[in-house]
């Protein structure tokens, strides 16, 4: 690295820090991007550990292992962490490594600003997970935080909220830093309809980001002030409203559920292109369909909500807005089939997750497009039909996109290729570990098992054993997948410049592993 | 002041500012979390957290203006900061359209379904739904207060905001023709309007405590009423602050007809800060 | 799965005139025939549980119908793309085509999705409509969710009473075996008439909860003070269950919504003789107890509704819920012992019992906090001091909400 140092600037001579103050105070994309990859990974074991607690209470009836406020507690927390500090913080970290790479850019617009955004996460993730050892323990009120029940806990609640401010100061500021890398930082030659799918989806993403944190914020703010210094918001005596909060939250939460679908979409479009070795079918459409995918995101919120009572004019109004997000949708999966068709496929360990992913997340989509049939979501709302639907979606879609951009791209960031044969362990491990739990939620959801539940009734027991003994499988096979990165950093097959046969694009340029500081002279794109 | 610009786009060397930032923001929170909760000390480890703050930012942005006076932006940074300040407007419009939005709902919403039909015959017998409300509840056990009047302090406010933004956009044609009394002046009279604002209205937050019963805990209309001025006067102080930052590096001589992009955010900001008033003078003190 | 069957065809016959018909038909034959199949588990075991009113019907179809078309839509698409797996692969040898970008396919693939959507909104659509009115009821109910129990008013009949999870605490524990309705039985259900409009007005007191009867095809959050209805007409006398649906707190999970649907007679006599508990109730007030009596008495009411929070041994929860044993509000004086419990604690779990329990019963709990454990204080409340406390009438007939 320090060739390019000096390169760059009168302050290249000085001595870069090293060991842990080198990540405390790095300026550079590469090093924030593995940040929050690390940061993110740790999450996923930490959230997922919880979720295997709350499996194994689940396991058959009966309060076996804790007591039910601690089953909320763990429920809130998973749900909390596995969003907002596993699947936000690996696209970030995605972003932050490959934007620049993808257009030709030295770093991020804004590389300050860019460690800050990283070194808020940890800051949140101290406020939650620390909670647990609060008097009260950690929030139980599910990652929704509806009031009034929200009201009610103690001082974990206040904690979150603030976490929640401070994470949303984190994605606002990287999302701002990501939208001017991408607008202003482009290689010559490379404009807005030539940019790598990935690139587009976060172009969206940012947009929509920067749209709903903020709305968020006011949520949270307005409930910090009814449970501290006497607002009304949300309380019927003062002339507001509990569902008002619901409004409001939803308002963030559905383009939220974007936000964690596009990158994914992004990584995909990148990935089977590459396999297929055949340029992706509908490029333009697929860049449309991301932003009416975007937009349409904000006129739907209230499908999460058609159990509480609105006029029949919303409830429909929502219901057939929302089944319109499956025409873009379509669109995306039917480009990508279509993109694999007539092509020259090779199955790597990438190209398996992205295959899979197209498959169950329709699937994922289809649970979503019963729900959104709002009488048929009077009877599953609130029951573990939406469980399996949003892990369908949230697992298999953006878990595994995921996995399968850590697969495509780790050659490029530690210049070795991963062990194939651990990859593919990994891979059907995952897929049949993942439907093993999820698949039968389904049918508990249509039978009638409330989810937010810690002890169920009897004849919900079989398919409640199938998926603990799947989270398991699925659980610990992704220890196959920490091992597999943790070998590829230290060593393995070196890997050469393309890596793969079929990749295009600026970063399959430059060295692998890529330098320190690359394009730092604009290439130019034709 | 140099404005040896390179082609390079510049790209700053390892900062320690982030990382003192983020041990700011968790000593506040745990110290607010603290305060709230009435745990001892709570109110100095706040206090703590907000120093740390305010010394990170004296540090980064600081260093900010020394790179940008040793000229290190080039016409590329320049670009970047424009893009990003302009997102970050947008971010604080939907901050705003939150509160904004919660008002609509109670006003248009809430407060008339509390007062019709079956809602109001099983559970609020005696509530009459009407704007300005503290609720049924409350109503019920007793509070009063006095909504605040449109054509007083809040009317002067009006008039005192709009014409800040005639005077920072004075200030900034002056800056463009190279004329610094026109710039510096212009500044102090903005600055100076912002102060008068921030004064008038804590007199006004004052009375509504002390002699109105207007309170953050007066139903609905107190709590939409003083979370919007509030904010909005929060985002007032920024500005000014701010302002004043831009008024000493005008005095410094910082600034050049053709690189002053940190006084121009700052007036878009104010200008920002000035439409966020209109529509709440309009929503909120107006049309009650 | 016959019978079902049969009453689908019924019911079609009642719904002349509908557009959709054929339609339904389809779906409603092939969801019975794919349910049939599957009738050697537990009934339903694959799908929305054995519906019990028109509502119910109508969604369970709908929720076939929707579940065809996207299975249809599924093995269309991914069959073509496992098809192109297996041919289009380059261990076969197969090169890559190049084509790419091609208008005609990307809107015939915009077309015909928007075109099955709009076939499945308008069956949606109508099924909203009936949903949603809830005029020409044959009677009214209101519905209040608490923290954990259901509270029922027949505003016609002036009946009211609670309805709390009848699961004993050992089988939850373990320690016993489970029944056959392990969580889905309550001490008293609502109980209503076959074949009548029952129309409810739900609310909550505390926090959300959401009223949900699978069977009915009803689920309605009650909103802190707000009114939502829906309503049901049950086709059929029987027992029906249902549980909580919104997550409201520790013992959301045993917070069970049973319906007892019986026949015209039965009603009538359900409702007299629940009348008359009513006045024996109401009689009680006026009494003045031994302390004895009142203990006994308070035990009771404690484990019905304060041991949830603070235990049956009276330690609490720490950091959630208050010991009562060895409280200084126990041990205190008795008048602020009565307010906490009149009024509940603004902005926490403890709400206001005073809409909820009678003075009697009010005066039987708050002697027996005093005199268990180790509080033994000695002392007694009276029925008279309860009505003396709340000082007239206000407190019992403002909501309990306006306390939240
Ligand atoms: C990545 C996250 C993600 C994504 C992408 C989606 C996508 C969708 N979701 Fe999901 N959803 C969640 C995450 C997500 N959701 C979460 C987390 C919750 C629960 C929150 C909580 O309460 O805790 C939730 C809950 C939720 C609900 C509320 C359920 C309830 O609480 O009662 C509804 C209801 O409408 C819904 C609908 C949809 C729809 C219609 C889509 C659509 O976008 C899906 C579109 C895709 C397809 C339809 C498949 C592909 C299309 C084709 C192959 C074309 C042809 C198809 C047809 C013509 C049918 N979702
Ligand atoms: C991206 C988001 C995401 C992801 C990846 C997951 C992953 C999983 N979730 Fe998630 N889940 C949510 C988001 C997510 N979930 C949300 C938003 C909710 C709603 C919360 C709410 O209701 O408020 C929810 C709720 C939820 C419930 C419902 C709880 C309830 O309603 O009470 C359940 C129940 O089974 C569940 C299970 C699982 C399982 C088994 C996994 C598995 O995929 C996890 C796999 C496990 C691991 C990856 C960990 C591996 C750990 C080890 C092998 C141990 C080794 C340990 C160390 C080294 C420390 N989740
Ligand atoms: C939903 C949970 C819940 C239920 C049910 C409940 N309580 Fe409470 N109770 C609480 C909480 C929480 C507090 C503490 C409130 C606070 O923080 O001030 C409390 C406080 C109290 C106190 C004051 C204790 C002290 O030392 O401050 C008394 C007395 C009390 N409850 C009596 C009762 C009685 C009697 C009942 C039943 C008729 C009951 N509670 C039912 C949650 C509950
Ligand atoms: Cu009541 Cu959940
Ligand atoms: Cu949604």
């Amino acid at each position: 690295m320090s060739d390019a140092a000096h390169a760059h600037d009168d302050h290249g001579h000085h001595a870069h820090p090293t060991g842990i103050m080198r990540w405390l105070t790095t300026t550079n994309h590469k090093d924030i991007g593995s940040l929050y990859l690390w940061f993110s990974l740790i999450m996923l074991f930490t959230a997922g550990s919880m979720a295997l607690l709350i499996r194994s209470e689940l396991f058959e009836p009966g309060m076996q292992l804790m007591h039910p406020d601690f089953f909320n507690q763990l429920t809130t927390m998973h749900g909390l962490i596995m969003i907002f500090g596993v699947i936000m913080p690996a696209f970030t970290g995605f972003a932050n490594w490959q934007v620049p790479l993808m257009i030709g850019a030295p770093d991020m617009a804004f590389p300050r600003m860019n460690n800050w955004s990283f070194w808020l996460l940890p800051v949140a993730g101290i406020m939650l997970l620390g909670s647990f050892w609060l008097p009260g323990g950690a929030v139980a009120g599910g990652w929704t935080m509806y009031p009034p029940l929200f009201i009610q806990g103690g001082v974990s609640y206040d904690l979150t909220i603030l976490a929640v401010h401070i994470m949303g100061l984190s994605s606002i500021m990287g999302s701002i830093n990501i939208i001017t890398t991408i607008l202003n930082m482009r290689a010559p030659g490379l404009t807005l309809m030539k940019m790598p799918m990935f690139v587009w989806t976060w172009l969206i993403t940012a947009y929509l980001l920067i749209a709903t944190m903020p709305v968020l914020a006011g949520a949270v703010t307005m409930l910090l002030t009814d449970r501290n210094f006497g607002t009304h918001f949300f309380n019927a005596a003062g002339g507001g409203d509990p569902v008002m909060f619901q409004h409001i939250f939803w308002f963030f939460g559905h383009p939220e559920v974007y936000i964690l679908i596009l990158p994914a979409f992004g990584i995909v479009s990148q990935i089977i292109p590459t396999f297929a070795r055949k340029p992706l079918f509908g490029y333009a459409s697929m860049v449309y369909a991301t932003g009416s995918i975007a937009i349409l995101s904000f006129i739907v919120w209230a499908h999460h909500m058609f159990a509480v009572g609105m006029p029949v004019s919303a409830q429909l109004f929502f219901m057939f807005s929302t089944m319109l997000i499956a025409v873009p949708t379509g669109v995306k999966v039917f480009n990508w089939v279509a993109t694999m068709w007539k092509g020259s496929m090779t199955f790597e360990t990438p190209m398996l997750f992205a295959i899979a992913f197209v498959c169950l997340f329709t699937i994922g989509g289809f649970s979503g497009l019963v729900l959104a049939m709002a009488p048929v979501d009077i009877q599953l709302q609130d029951t573990y039909y939406v469980v399996a639907h949003f892990h369908y979606v949230l697992v298999s879609g953006a878990l595994f996109s995921i996995f399968a951009g850590i697969y495509f791209w780790l050659p490029k960031w530690t210049g070795h290729m991963y062990n194939e044969t651990l990859g593919k362990v990994h891979f059907w491990l995952s897929v049949i570990g993942m439907n093993i739990v999820f698949f039968p939620m389904h049918f508990l959801g249509l039978a009638g098992m409330p989810r937010r539940i810690p002890d169920y009734a009897l004849q919900f027991t079989e398919f409640n054993q199938i998926a603990t003994v799947g989270a398991f499988i699925f659980g610990f096979s992704q220890l196959i997948f920490l091992v597999l990165v943790l070998k590829t950093i230290k060593g393995g097959a070196k890997a050469s410049d393309r890596v793969w046969e079929g990749a295009q694009g600026l970063e399959w340029t430059v060295p692998s592993p890529a330098p320190y500081h690359t394009f730092e002279t604009a290439p130019v794109v034709k | 002041m140099s404005l040896a610009q390179t082609d390079k786009y510049y790209l700053p060397q390892p900062s320690l500012w982030p990382i003192i930032g983020s041990v700011a923001l968790l000593t506040m929170a745990v110290g607010g979390v603290m305060t709230m909760h009435e745990i001892n000390h709570g109110g100095w480890v706040l206090l703590a957290g907000v120093a740390v703050l305010f010394f990170m930012m004296f540090g980064w942005f600081g260093e900010v203006i020394r790179d940008s006076e040793a000229g290190r932006y080039n016409k590329q940074v320049d670009s970047s900061f424009r893009w990003s300040m302009s997102w970050f407007i947008f971010s604080e419009v939907m901050f705003f359209a939150a509160f904004f939005g919660a008002l609509f709902y109670t006003r248009v919403l809430s407060v008339p379904w509390l007062g019709e039909s079956d809602t109001m015959q099983q559970l609020w017998p005696t509530f009459k739904a009407a704007w300005p409300t503290a609720g049924p509840g409350l109503t019920a056990d007793g509070l009063k207060f006095t909504p605040m009047e449109a054509w007083g302090i809040p009317a002067i406010n009006t008039l005192l905001l709009l014409s800040s933004g005639v005077t920072v956009t004075w200030a900034h044609w002056g800056l463009k023709k190279g004329n610094r009394t026109q710039l510096i002046l212009g500044l102090a009279m903005t600055v100076a309007l912002g102060v008068t604002f921030l004064g008038l209205q804590a007199f006004e937050y004052h009375h509504a405590y002390t002699e109105m019963g207007l309170t953050l805990g007066a139903g609905v209309y107190g709590a939409t009423f003083f979370m919007l001025t509030g904010f909005h006067g929060f985002h007032v102080l920024v500005g000014t602050t701010m302002l004043i930052v831009m008024l000493l590096r005008s005095i410094a001589g910082h600034f050049t007809a053709e690189h002053h992009f940190a006084f121009e955010a700052v007036s878009w900001y104010w200008h920002f800060v000035d439409v966020v008033w209109v529509l709440l003078f309009i929503l909120v003190y107006w049309l009650i | 799965m016959t019978k079902h069957a049969a009453t689908t065809t019924q019911n079609k016959v009642e719904r002349t005139g509908d557009a959709m018909k054929s339609m339904w038909q389809r779906a409603g034959v092939m969801g019975a025939a794919w349910a049939a199949s599957q009738s050697a588990l537990a009934e339903y075991a694959y799908n929305l549980q054995v519906p019990a009113s028109q509502v119910a019907r109508d969604v369970f179809h709908l929720h076939n119908l929707i579940m065809l078309v996207c299975v249809g839509i599924f093995v269309v698409v991914f069959g073509a793309m496992f098809y192109s797996l297996f041919k289009h692969r380059k261990s076969v040898g197969h090169k890559a085509a190049h084509f790419h970008e091609n208008t005609t396919v990307e809107v015939i693939w915009t077309v015909i999705p928007f075109v099955i959507l709009v076939g499945m909104a308008y069956p949606a659509a109508k099924i909203v409509i009936e949903m949603k009115d809830t005029s020409n009821p044959d009677m009214t109910v209101k519905v209040t969710g608490y923290q954990w129990k259901w509270g029922y008013d027949y505003l016609n009949e002036g009946i009211h009473f609670y309805s709390t999870l009848a699961t004993p605490r050992e089988q939850i524990d373990g320690t016993a075996a489970k029944g056959e309705h392990y969580l889905l039985e309550v001490d008293e259900p609502m109980v209503v008439p076959v074949g009548k409009r029952v129309r409810l007005l739900i609310t909550a007191n505390d926090v959300i909860h959401s009223w949900w009867l699978p069977a009915f095809g009803v689920k309605q959050d009650g909103i802190p003070g707000f009114i939502r209805d829906s309503w049901f007409t049950a086709d059929k006398i029987g027992t029906y269950r249902g549980q909580c649906a919104e997550l409201c707190g520790k013992d959301h999970g045993f917070m069970p919504t049973v319906v007892q649907v019986v026949s015209e007679e039965d009603y009538k006599a359900w409702v007299a003789k629940k009348k008359g508990s009513a006045q024996a109730a109401a009689a009680d007030n006026g009494k003045t107890f031994e302390t004895a009596e009142l203990v006994a008495r308070g035990e009771k009411v404690y484990q019905g509704n304060c041991a949830a929070c603070h235990q049956a041994n009276g330690m609490g929860l720490p950091g959630a819920f208050p010991a009562i044993n060895g409280s200084k509000v126990a041990t205190g004086p008795i008048a602020d012992h009565i307010k906490v419990v009149l009024n509940g604690r603004p902005g926490t779990a403890m709400a206001s019992f005073a809409g909820q329990l009678s003075n009697a019963d009010i005066a039987a709990v708050v002697t027996y906090q005093r005199h268990a454990w180790d509080n033994k204080m000695g002392d007694a409340v009276q029925p008279a001091d309860i009505a003396a406390a709340r000082g007239g009438a206000t407190a019992a007939v403002a909501p309990a909400a306006a306390a939240l």
